[in-house]
């Protein structure tokens, strides 16, 4: 077969992936749709925060100390004058980092762990659950302030936390599905072809286990957002002047009765950002439901 | 039954002399077969208790040859393929005999040996083609996956492979449907994926788990021949696990007949259905409908097969056996040449 050729198949794949993603999409229902444009509003306003915000998020103009919502600060400023819309924008950095990258760090702990103890078994399944029990056993947020409070704030050990509290849901999760796929026929077929058996689990077990972790994943993220809140709430999550949706409420709650938009607007986008997520969570789970892909047959 | 014993002694015709349990499958064997099975032992540990899954089970392949291996379920036909190709799970444990092929003690080999030949000398296919397949990848990634893994293969010429190897087994439209998804295709047309899968390398050996089962007879008919097609042009040799004997008298060379974890009869398939030796058998062939008669009753074998975790002291059938006697149920009968390439085990040479 000649380059050409190849590279051709190769694009056509490419294509057909990207295909398959956007059917996904359309099967999905209006509010896990509406849901998942948000998440990507949320993500896409994160990345392109200095180019939205219309003003510098640490700036502080103290003529305009505590001023209401107007056409100058949409959103009104907090104490020191700081624009709430700008500083909205930035903190969904924050978030979204804690969110996304932590429950990616998760996975990328708990799944290995998981998957391994599930297909090898026996005593090494043993050990690597019941650590995971022992993580599971701690509160996830008094587990989080006793890191934080030993290793001292910061974005990057509140993601560790989340990360290290989360990973254990993960092992359980793939531990779960990897036991079932592998009883599955196409797994002897693949013994029969001669695979070793690291490989048939990455390669053969792995992409039909994954499924119920991608759903977790994204009511993890919300309640990850949720958890670097409540630490930075707390003072133990990202320190200022950095912009958090955590540190912002935290900041206005003792303006609450009358400048109260200090801590309503971060705290509207953490409801709205987490309901997003989470029924986008919903969407996929009922996509990738069997059962529900079942009825929509028989139904139809 | 006593009576009956009593009256039947006479006709059992001639026997050799006593066989003590130890006399074990009395084959001739051939250097030359491409596999040879001698005296497997397979048990699985079981909290019940120590299971004997496949008892000295003793049987040889020639190259091209199709052997039907034929017994109900549970009496350890699985068992014994899986065994061949070494990969019996925990609880279960290989612990006695040899299987050689191609000259060499599969039992012997290391894992990283065993998956060389797994595949590329020995396929197999299964009952069940509808979950076989990977649902997540497309059937032409999964044909060629033998080929990139021993053969090295890049991905694009594996795919290239795989449309040839659907169309020799009469996929249609086989470049359209190489990026096709299992779930879109039939139950027929995923067992002929699953057969271009296993004939990726051209293996000396196909180890066909009930392949047409779970198919209609139209579609069974059609895999069966491309089987048999293989077999005579690649010189392929098969063994075909079945419970179906109108499968094997049409399709198979020779037959064993298994039950509860033994072979009790093999030899020749047309001397083993018209001339059967074994209680067995013959109970089996009773329960096969004859089209040309009208027949309102079949005659059923009475009786359960014995737990193998505590089998009785002598021979396995001898419960169910109309012809059995009390020695029957002391000496533990194995395999024995009762005719030029048919063996038996039973103490009668010719019950009945």
């Amino acid at each position: 077969m000649s380059q050409q050729n190849y590279d051709s198949s190769f694009a056509a794949t490419a294509v057909s992936r990207l295909n398959r993603w956007v059917e996904l999409y359309g099967r999905l229902d209006r509010s896990a749709q509406i849901s998942f444009l948000l998440v990507v509003g949320v993500v896409v306003t994160a990345i392109a925060a200095p180019l939205l915000a219309p003003y510098d998020p640490a700036h502080q103009d103290y003529a305009a100390s505590l001023s209401p919502p107007s056409v100058d600060h949409p959103l009104g400023t907090d104490l020191t004058g700081r624009d709430i819309l700008s500083r909205l924008i930035f903190g969904a950095r924050a978030s979204l980092a804690v969110g996304i990258v932590a429950v990616g760090m998760a996975i990328a702990i708990g799944v290995p762990l998981g998957s391994f103890a599930g297909y090898v078994g026996g005593w090494t399944d043993e050990v690597i659950m019941r650590m995971m029990d022992m993580i599971i056993s701690i509160p996830a947020l008094v587990l989080g302030l006793a890191i934080v409070g030993t290793l001292g704030a910061g974005l990057i050990n509140v993601i560790g936390v989340v990360a290290i509290v989360y990973s254990p849901q993960y092992a359980r999760l793939i531990r779960g599905s990897v036991l079932s796929e592998k009883e599955e026929d196409y797994v002897t077929a693949a013994e029969n072809t001669g695979l070793h058996d690291s490989a048939i689990l990455v390669k053969h077990i792995l992409p039909n286990a994954v499924t119920p972790v991608l759903v977790q994943a994204t009511y993890h993220v919300a309640t990850a957002i949720i958890l670097e809140a409540s630490l930075s709430f707390l003072g133990l999550g990202v320190q200022p002047p950095t912009a958090t949706w955590g540190v912002m409420i935290a900041s206005g709650r003792q303006y609450l009765p009358a400048e109260w938009w200090i801590s309503t607007f971060p705290g509207l986008a953490i409801m709205i950002t987490v309901l997003a997520f989470n029924i986008l969570g919903d969407g996929l789970r009922d996509e990738f439901d069997p059962r529900s892909v079942t009825q929509q047959e028989g139904g139809a | 039954m006593s009576n009956e014993y009593a009256a039947s002694q006479d006709d059992h015709g001639s026997r050799t002399a006593p066989l003590d349990g130890s006399e074990l499958n009395q084959i001739e064997r051939d250097e030359q077969a491409l596999l040879s099975v001698d005296n497997l032992q397979t048990r699985f540990n079981t909290d019940a208790g120590v299971v004997q899954a496949v008892d000295g089970v003793t049987f040889e392949i020639q190259e091209g040859e199709i052997l039907g291996l034929v017994g109900e379920s549970g009496c350890g036909k699985s068992v014994t393929s899986r065994s061949v190709m070494s990969l019996v799970e925990s609880p279960g444990e290989i612990h006695g005999g040899r299987i050689m092929f191609d000259g060499e003690n599969l039992l012997e080999k290391s894992n990283a040996e065993l998956r060389d030949i797994r595949g590329e000398d020995i396929s197999m296919i299964f009952q069940e083609p509808m979950s076989a397949l990977n649902p997540v990848f497309d059937v032409g990634w999964q044909i060629g996956e033998p080929l990139r893994i021993h053969q090295d293969l890049s991905n694009a010429a594996s795919r290239k492979r795989a449309v040839e190897l659907m169309r020799r087994v009469g996929i249609p439209s086989a470049e359209d449907r190489v990026d096709a998804f299992p779930h879109q295709f039939s139950g027929g047309m995923r067992q002929r994926a699953m057969i271009a899968m296993a004939l990726a390398c051209e293996p000396d050996l196909l180890i066909a788990d009930e392949p047409t089962t779970s198919l209609d007879v139209t579609i069974e008919a059609q895999i069966l021949e491309i089987i048999e097609e293989l077999n005579e042009r690649q010189n392929m040799a098969v063994m075909l696990i079945t419970h179906d004997l109108g499968v094997v008298a049409e399709v198979c060379d020779r037959v064993a007949v298994m039950y509860a974890g033994r072979i009790v009869e093999y030899g020749d398939v047309v001397d083993v259905f018209k001339n059967p030796r074994h209680p067995y058998t013959k109970g089996l062939l009773d329960c096969v409908p004859d089209p040309r008669e009208q027949q309102d009753t079949f005659t059923p074998i009475d009786g359960q097969v014995p737990d193998l975790s505590d089998p009785p002291e002598g021979c396995n059938f001898a419960d169910r056996c109309p012809f059995a006697s009390a020695e029957c149920r002391e000496t533990d009968p194995r395999l024995r040449a009762v005719d030029d390439d048919h063996y038996s085990a039973c103490i009668w040479e010719d019950p009945a």
